[in-house]
């Protein structure tokens, strides 16, 4: 079952299978790209040294009759100067490209995210010009593009790593400092991001959904973050609202509009939305949720969710309601 | 009446005394009390590569796991607690351990010694690095092993984010093989200036020696950053100090900072002794000796200096300036060019030697293939952009196995063949050697080639599992299937071992035709080494004789353990030194140290009443000898 489950979570997310959207190829962002020409004129030049020694190599193998120096204390000085030459040019490289990702952050008026890393989950908050702007969510974030995002990262317990491959390098989020990453998407798309910095039991289960879409409709994705959560309609769906708004889930989840309001888990307002559950271990579908809260502790071991012990009705219940949490 | 070797004493008579003098008592206590350097080796050499051996096989495990995408063979916790067991075995008990054991059996052989520099110190070392290793696999069989990185970054190491006792056995087990690295590290710089044989100057040392001498003053430098570090790390678990914790001013970056200024030099700590078993077998096996001897030790000193200057790449993700990563970056840029002289000179000696490509050689042509590929990954991995990409992503676990396994261990399996017959007395099969190079070369590139591309397609380190469909099924499927080939390999190399100890051909004292002093007595060598202590015109003393007995100087006592000390540059005769007897107290020592920092994992007090029994060991130890009579110094001739 794991395996096809997983499969779904990776077409979740793209429709043309998954290779790719962890990658640095293909570049969906202005860092990945000036990463990628960088790498290949560190690979040219390193390739080229390569040919050489090995070329030495075979050489000296090969010539097994003569005997002496004949040249080689000439050669060593060439190869010297060559190999610090190419250092320097190599460093200097490295150094321009550098100072160029540094600038991308100001190409535009940027959106402004704070991301909160916990043992294995992302919290998400968009931070408004006002307070009524402001968006909380988690596992997922959205970027318009063409415009930088400044993402402020923290750290609520132990050291991960942000990173999407697709679209920058790494950057860790340290408990007791706020670090920052600068993005600058230029492709449209799905995108997957996972923990970088091992953090513990689950660190293979700590994934990010970025979803990379136009400005209007990622306009559109933030002004309905924004609203609180619909009520429920059937009874069915009340029954799954009183329940997770009166019982264990309300004393870590929070649903804006309701009761519920606490904020050591992830916020649920508009879970059924989003691309995945539980830091992308399995696909929003009825099925995932069903999973994830009947036995989270079997679906993510050492994951910081309980196991409740719903009764069937229970279990019908909550899942209607959250389902409709879009 | 006082007998020393000379004219008047020489052969079989000579031997038998010198024998009687060097040699341990029998039985099971003389065996534990032994002072006796190859015997140390021997063990040292041994144990390492039991413990090379197990991580080999969680290796396997991992890899077993990692074949396909959510493998359901081992638990999280599980596969956790093992990638940190594999590491953390691999540094500290199999890699820096091993070369200092060979260094250990040949050192006081290459310069022509009696027996290494304070004895019973190198014997103490290695009942504490044994000590060691048993805490933490005993710890690992009773499922507390730690599962938090051989880095063991805090705050995830520290009391709240793993309580139990599973990051104490990590940070315990450090102690452990620090004291034993301290330990060795003072024995080798003490053997290598003041027991060289006299006209080995410093610029005539053969450049394994050379390189020891680094590596052990590296060990010296960088050791005590550790010690603090997972002292720290202690004491913040056992008694509440907070020196990790953000929350009560402390910093958790603090921790890499040190663990790094630490870990950096540590992979210089194996990697250059290695280099100096590459210049022994390609200069035996070109017939000439080592083209730039002298760029040779400047690039071995200019690492030494180096390696200190680069730990922060490995925290070009933590946020710290940006300038300041400038720095860093050209400083591990700057080890292409002591590396790139090195790869040269050994390629030139080829070139212009006669080359004969016996086992031990073949492992050189595997290492400067392999080895050079790490390192030119290493050139990407220290720009700043390339690292933010590469760090904690297979590409980089590619690189520091071509660094580490292309780089140490296939020269250390090129010196086992090369020294075996020095240490046994017995050549291994040259037929078994080629399989098990071939098999473990080819095995090599495919388990960890194919890593590069996982790494660069997104797959981080690390990770007990991941997705199907990410594109790192089928590269992930063709590691797995390579590690099986390195396991093959490496019973071939064991089996090849095991026979030829009791069915090799004989070797004879150089069956190779080396030219350094180890080579100038019997294989295996006798308890004294050297009937007379040889002396040393050139570089190629071996060569310069051209079969016939090397010049030798006499005048040693042969009723007591006494070796000559010499000058420490020109290696002029100095003074006559007693050598250490053999003492069970090492070994008592070491147990009770152990008791002390295993005790000391579960209550502070077992600082206090652990170190009772240290102090007596250590009084018992270093108990006066009865002085020996005045007057009876005679003047070396």
């Amino acid at each position: 079952m794991t395996r096809a489950r997983l499969s779904a979570v990776c077409v979740g997310l793209s429709t043309s299978g998954c290779a790719g959207v962890q990658s640095i190829a293909p570049s969906a962002g202005a860092h990945t790209s000036a990463f990628n020409s960088l790498f290949v004129v560190f690979l040219v030049v390193c390739g080229f040294f390569y040919l050489l020694v090995i070329g030495f190599l075979g050489a000296a193998i090969l010539r097994r009759r003569r005997q002496g120096e004949d040249g080689v204390p000439a050669l060593f000085r060439v190869w010297v100067g060559l190999v610090s030459l190419s250092l320097v040019g190599l460093a200097l490289a490295s150094w321009l490209t550098d100072r160029a990702m540094a600038s991308y952050g100001d190409k535009g008026p940027p959106v402004r995210i704070r991301l909160t890393a916990n043992q294995w989950w992302w919290d998400v908050e968009y931070l408004g010009a006002n307070p009524s702007e402001a968006v909380r969510t988690a596992n997922e974030v959205h970027l318009p593009i063409g415009r930088p995002t400044l993402i402020e990262l923290q750290s609520n317990d132990v050291i991960h790593s942000f990173w999407v491959p697709n679209l920058a390098g790494k950057q860790d989020l340290i408990p007791g400092r706020t670090e920052d990453i600068a993005l600058l998407p230029r492709k449209i798309g799905v995108f997957r991001g996972q923990c970088a910095e091992f953090c513990g039991a689950q660190h293979a289960h700590m994934a990010l959904t970025v979803v990379v879409e136009p400005e209007a409709q990622f306009r559109s994705w933030w002004r309905q973050q924004q609203a609180e959560a619909p009520a429920p309609r059937t009874p069915e769906q009340l029954a799954g609202m009183t329940y997770v708004t009166t019982r264990e889930c309300a004393t870590c989840h929070a649903i804006a509009g309701t009761t519920a309001s606490a904020s050591v888990a992830p916020d649920l307002t508009h879970i059924a939305s989003r691309k995945t559950i539980a830091a992308g271990t399995l696909p929003m579908s009825r099925g995932g949720l069903y999973a994830w809260i009947a036995d989270p502790q079997g679906v993510k071991p050492g994951a910081h969710m309980p196991y409740i012990g719903l009764e069937a009705r229970q279990l019908d219940a909550v899942v209607a309601y959250l389902e409709t949490l879009k | 009446m006082i007998a020393r070797d000379g004219p008047e004493l020489q052969g079989a008579e000579l031997h038998d005394r010198l024998t009687r003098t060097w040699s341990r008592k029998p039985g099971l206590i003389g065996w534990l009390s032994t002072v006796d350097h190859k015997e140390v080796g021997r063990r040292y050499i041994v144990t390492a590569f039991v413990f090379f051996v197990l991580a080999g096989v969680l290796a396997l495990i991992m890899r077993t796991q990692l074949a396909r995408p959510e493998s359901g063979l081992i638990t999280a916790d599980r596969y956790n607690q093992i990638f940190t067991m594999h590491g953390s075995t691999m540094m500290f008990l199999f890699a820096v351990p091993v070369m200092d054991a060979v260094a250990i059996y040949l050192i006081p052989l290459m310069v022509g010694a009696r027996n290494i520099a304070f004895p019973r110190l190198h014997a103490f070392s290695y009942y504490m690095y044994l000590g060691g290793g048993l805490m933490l696999w005993i710890a690992f069989a009773l499922n507390i092993g730690p599962d938090i990185g051989w880095f063991a970054y805090t705050p995830l190491s520290g009391p709240e984010y793993d309580p139990g006792k599973r990051a104490d056995m990590w940070a315990q087990m450090i102690t452990f093989t620090e004291v034993a690295a301290l330990a060795v590290s003072a024995s080798i710089i003490g053997t290598i200036f003041k027991q060289r044989a006299p006209g080995m100057r410093l610029d005539r040392m053969p450049l394994f020696v050379w390189a020891m001498l680094v590596v052990s003053f590296m060990v010296i430098f960088a050791m005590p950053a550790i010690a603090l570090a997972s002292g720290f790390l202690i004491s913040d678990r056992l008694v509440g100090t907070q020196f990790f914790n953000p929350a009560e001013g402390g910093d958790p970056i603090l921790w890499q900072h040190m663990f790094w200024f630490f870990g950096h030099p540590e992979v210089y700590i194996i990697f250059l002794p290695a280099t100096g078993f590459v210049s022994q077998i390609t200069e035996t096996f070109s017939g000439r000796s080592v083209f730039g001897y002298p760029y040779m030790v400047l690039a071995l000193v200019a690492t030494g200096l180096l390696a200190f200057g680069l730990w922060v790449h490995h925290m070009f993700a933590t946020g710290l300036p940006r300038m300041g990563y400038a720095f860093y970056t050209a400083a591990s840029m700057t080890v292409a060019i002591p590396s790139g002289v090195q790869i040269f000179c050994w390629i030139a000696t080829i070139w212009s030697g006669r080359p004969r490509f016996g086992v031990p050689m073949l492992y050189v042509i595997g290492f400067i293939i392999t080895f050079v590929i790490g390192g030119l990954s290493g050139v990407m991995v220290a720009s700043v952009p390339l690292d933010l990409q590469m760090h904690d992503t297979y590409f980089v676990v590619a690189h520091f196995h071509y660094v580490l396994i292309g780089g140490a261990v296939f020269p250390l399996l090129g010196v086992v063949t090369y020294w075996f017959p020095k240490i046994t007395g017995r050549m291994m099969s040259e037929r078994l050697g080629r399989w098990a190079f071939g098999i473990v070369f080819a095995s090599f590139h495919l388990t960890f080639m194919p890593m590069h591309w996982t790494g660069l397609m997104g797959m981080p380190r690390r990770v007990y599992t991941y997705p199907a469909g990410m594109g790192w099924d089928a590269l992930n499927f063709v590691s797995t299937i390579g590690a099986f080939g390195i396991a093959i390999a490496v019973i071939l190399f064991l089996v090849n071992v095991f026979t030829s100890y009791w069915k090799g051909e004989l070797a004879g004292p150089n069956p190779w035709g080396g030219t350094s002093l180890e080579w100038a007595t019997t294989s295996p060598p006798p308890p004294y080494n050297f009937a007379h202590v040889p002396v040393v015109e050139s570089r190629t003393p071996l060569w310069d004789a051209d079969g016939g007995p090397l010049p030798v100087m006499t005048g040693l006592r042969v009723d007591e353990r006494e070796t000559l000390l010499t000058t420490l540059i020109d290696a002029e005769p100095d003074v006559r030194e007693a050598s250490a007897e053999p003492s069970i107290w090492p070994l008592l020592a070491a147990i009770a140290t152990s008791i002390l920092f295993v005790g000391s994992v579960f209550t502070p007090w077992a600082v206090v009443w652990g170190a009772i029994p240290v102090a007596i060991a250590l009084t018992a130890w270093f108990w006066p000898k009865r002085s020996r009579e005045p007057g009876e110094e005679p003047v070396i001739a």
